[in-house]
């Protein structure tokens, strides 16, 4: 079966030999997302209350905008700082359409897509063409100049006191207004999102893109065109953050500049780099890091920056695969004592 | 005249701005040539400048003193940060590098925030708070200052780079790795000597600047932002170049805030950014180094 | 018949150096031709110039009759023309199989939204481009190491990884930087073989090489180069005496 021998193949960011045995023949990877989501479904069912099924659903939406910048950073070697502003580009441009203009949740989750993922562009061309890492610093830069527009254009955005009266999704009349009606929605679109990016890491351009991040030189040498392929997965990561902020201000019926900040950007590289970066499964677990550690650190909120920050370094510099890469470390270590 | 005087007060502050802006490029210059990386540290590495001069101003009474050993503290900060987390990796690649700094600036800006709060501090300058008076226009003398010692400092910079040992062993690491060890250059020590110049000469713009804008935990992205920027206009990886780039900046950004708006000042940076890496990324001094597609 | 690649007064210059001096050659389909002379000859320059990493200072290059010498070298390789690198640039961190499949890239068309979505169309060219790139590795007796990261191979199976990386893209031109370097006797011979294997099968060669053996066993022409010039060209048994290539390695030990 050449399709599967090719799909099974590992991911990880260690260079040590895919794991054979088990997991190999395990279920390949498509089918480990669908069980995953299948089995995540019962959350709403299972949560106590619905303070903590409004986290899960914050988690979902975390988890399009994490796994996007996974796949350009952990698969494409670049670094981008704006993430966060692109979040904000997609919740504002979905926002103010349905304030402005009425239009539809529906159709403004698609225009939050086009129009960052397009923004990326505009960004991303000039930076991408140079050798080295001028797109972390550019974004940098993009980042803070959305905030400045987010701010400034009050009539259109609502300023620094943000933006109200954005109305819910719905479907034929019944809205999705509360937690558990918000549940399907978040969840769905975040299977989607994960297929996708599956779908594009195990194409023609998902390797394409592997190749370049880990060897521009090579990759040259079997036709890549390595700025076209960086350009695609930054515009593509910044269109689904773009798609996260149509979901998250649809869902909050409010935005305000500072959740779109450099200082969000900041701690959505930490999660990838702490969850895994170049992983599949990286971003989920970063996602949990990112939405459970400050429950557990309520009334010590200024210390979170720091331990994620720490957290960061440790993982770069003593395990780069990150918490992704803990159950093949473990089953090393158990393989070595035995 | 009106108009004049207002130009006058703009373009020495343009200056004065583009002096500060000259030195954390130059600083982001020097890491950026030994280590391909680009360092998010550089602008944390201000706001410490300021903070702890503040901080000292209290033990010392002295506001050149309290600066003097900040400045010494903050390059000691970037010594042991190199050592603490770059020098012990397996592969110090660009991009791992560059991943660092940022974990650095992180916990840096939260260890200030922490240590030193969130109020933003600020201390008299030099000279006090006295200004002069040239053609009817005050100009504090903390910028005649910042341009003094910013010129001092490029001074002190160009001889070691030229005509020092360890300032030739560094420009030779930071052009050839390889060749440089073969000559018996120490290519470990130097990545930890540019870490320390930049950590210092960040330290230094930070407790020149805070008597006219305070200093904030939360200052460091923009300091650091504008820092690479005006190394990028100037041509990156180049001493003259950073000099040129900043006063570029700074002059920008001063007549810009005040003809056009001053709502979008710190957009005009990263306008220029775009253009310069649209138009003309090797910079206003570059050579054409930087290898496009 | 047009010559494959054809170099016209070709210059490299910098830094004060000219590494490469006013250079003229062809090279004829279905060619095995060899380029050798002593260290900082000019060779690798000269290599570089027709992959495309280094531009020329002067000059033409042209393949299959058109200009190439401005194109980037991602272009290059579309055109047909695949190179291996002498200090190698597998994938290290991609599997065997991968590595031969973004090896093929050229030969798809499956974009990103097609990806994305899993066409059928997208889905049946990834299974043809897996069953190719088996076949490759079974071809070089890599198949048992498909799943295997690529950095886990031994240096000259990676050698041999690049190879099979570069023949997947179909070329009509192969580039080989030094195929001999690093190996011991025995897989030299073996990498020989598979060279004179291919060029059977009508592919042509160019290949830079400091093993002398594996040089004038295998090359229809050589060409000769000394301080960035040429110094001779021709059969193994015209370059073998030549005067002038004999003084220019007076002092050069030799992989005899």
């Amino acid at each position: 079966m050449s399709t599967s021998s090719s799909q099974s193949a590992a991911l990880t960011a260690t260079g040590r030999p895919a794991p054979g045995g088990w997991v190999a023949l395990a279920a390949s990877q498509h089918i480990r997302l669908v069980a995953v989501w299948l089995a995540l479904i019962v959350l709403p069912f299972v949560l106590p209350n619905n303070y903590l099924l409004s986290l899960a659903n914050l988690a979902f939406i975390n988890l399009i905008l994490i796994a996007g910048l996974n796949l350009l950073m952990g698969y494409g070697g670049q670094i981008s700082l704006s993430q966060a502003g692109f979040f904000g580009l997609g919740a504002y441009t979905s926002g103010v359409l349905n304030v402005e203009l009425d239009v539809t949740p529906w159709l403004g989750l698609p225009a939050a897509a086009l129009v960052a993922g397009g923004a990326a562009a505009l960004v991303g061309i000039p930076a991408l063409r140079l050798k080295g890492h001028y797109l972390a610093m550019a974004t940098l830069g993009w980042n803070a100049i959305l905030i400045v527009f987010f701010v400034q254009f009050i009539d259109l955005t609502g300023g620094p006191n943000g933006l109200l009266g954005v109305e819910p999704f719905s479907i034929f009349g019944y809205a999705l207004d509360r937690e558990p009606r918000v549940f399907p929605l978040v969840w769905a679109t975040s299977f989607l999102v994960m297929l996708v990016i599956l779908n594009f890491l195990r194409s023609r351009s998902g390797r394409a893109l592997r190749a370049v991040a880990t060897n521009e030189l090579g990759a040259d040498a079997v036709g890549i065109d390595s700025f076209r392929i960086k350009l695609v997965a930054f515009s593509l990561s910044a269109a689904l953050a773009g798609i996260a902020g149509s979901l998250y201000v649809h869902v909050n019926m409010y935005a305000s500049p500072e959740t779109f900040s450099i200082a969000t950007s900041i701690l959505l590289i930490v999660m990838v780099a702490i969850g895994g970066a170049g992983t599949f499964w990286g971003p989920v677990l970063g996602t949990a890091i990112y939405v459970l550690l400050p429950q557990f650190l309520a009334g010590f909120e200024d210390a979170e920056l720091l331990i994620f920050g720490a957290g960061m370094i440790v993982v770069l510099v003593a395990f780069p695969g990150g918490l992704a890469s803990l159950p093949t470390a473990v089953a090393r270590w158990v393989g070595r004592r035995a | 005249m009106e108009n004049g005087s207002a130009f006058l007060q703009i373009l020495v502050a343009g200056i004065g701005t583009g002096a500060i802006y000259a030195l954390i490029a130059l600083g982001f210059n020097v890491v950026f040539k030994s280590t391909g990386a680009m360092n998010f540290a550089q602008g944390e590495w201000v706001v410490m400048g300021g903070m702890i001069s503040a901080l000292l101003l209290g033990a010392f009474g002295s506001v050149a003193l309290a600066c003097l050993v900040a400045v010494v503290l903050v390059g000691a900060v970037g010594l042991l940060s190199e050592r603490a987390v770059i020098a012990p990796l397996r592969r110090p690649t660009p991009l791992l590098i560059t991943l660092i700094t940022i974990g650095l600036a992180i916990c840096s800006r939260s260890l200030v925030m922490l240590i030193l709060g969130k109020t933003p501090v600020g201390y008299p300058g030099f000279s006090g708070g006295a200004t002069l008076s040239v053609a009817g226009v005050a100009i504090p003398f903390q910028t005649l200052w910042i341009i003094a010692i910013t010129l001092i400092f490029l001074v002190i910079m160009h001889l070691f780079f030229e005509r020092t040992m360890l300032g030739k062993a560094l420009r030779a690491a930071a052009a050839d790795r390889e060749a440089a060890s073969i000559v018996g250059v120490n290519v470990g020590s130097t990545v930890l000597l540019s870490f320390g110049i930049a950590a210092l000469v960040g330290g230094l713009a930070g407790a020149i600047i805070t008597p006219l804008t305070l200093a904030s935990y939360d200052q460091g992205a923009m300091f650091g932002f504008k820092g690479f920027s005006a190394a990028m206009l100037g041509g990156v990886g180049s001493l003259q170049g950073a000099v040129v780039g900043g006063i570029v900046l700074g002059l920008l950004e001063a007549f810009g805030s005040y003809y056009i708006s001053s709502h979008f000042k710190d957009a005009i940076a990263f306008a220029i950014l775009l253009a310069i890496l649209f138009a003309r990324p090797s910079g206003l001094l570059g050579r054409a180094e930087i290898v496009k597609v | 018949m047009t010559p494959i690649l054809d170099v016209s007064d070709l210059t490299c210059q910098f830094a004060g150096v000219t590494a490469v001096d006013d250079l003229s050659f062809t090279v004829d389909r279905g060619q095995i031709k060899a380029v050798i002379g002593p260290n900082g000859a000019g060779k690798s320059t000269l290599f570089n110039m027709i992959a495309g990493v280094t531009r020329p200072t002067t000059g033409t290059i042209s393949f299959d009759g058109s200009r190439i010498d401005a194109l980037p070298t991602f272009r290059r390789a579309r055109l047909g023309i695949a190179r291996t690198f002498q200090n190698l640039q597998v994938f290290q961190e991609m599997t065997v199989l991968e590595n031969v499949m973004v090896g093929a890239h050229t030969t798809g068309r499956a974009g990103t939204m097609s990806a994305i979505f899993a066409t059928l169309r997208q889905q049946a060219e990834e299974r043809d481009l897996t069953e190719t790139a088996h076949a490759l590795l079974t071809r070089f007796g890599l198949a048992d190491k498909a799943q295997l990261k690529a950095g886990a191979l031994s240096f000259g199976q990676m050698k041999v990884l690049e190879l099979a990386r570069a023949l997947a893209s179909d070329p009509s031109l192969l580039l080989l930087d030094e195929p001999a370097a690093g190996l011991p006797h025995g897989e030299a011979d073996r990498m020989g073989e598979i060279i004179v294997d291919l060029n059977r099968n009508g592919m042509t060669v160019l290949l830079v090489e400091h093993n002398m053996r594996m040089v004038m066993s295998l090359s229809h022409d050589i060409l000769v180069l000394n301080n960035g010039r040429r110094i001779a060209e021709g059969d193994a048994d015209t370059v073998r005496q030549h005067p002038e290539v004999l003084a220019a390695y007076l002092g050069e030990s030799e992989d005899a």
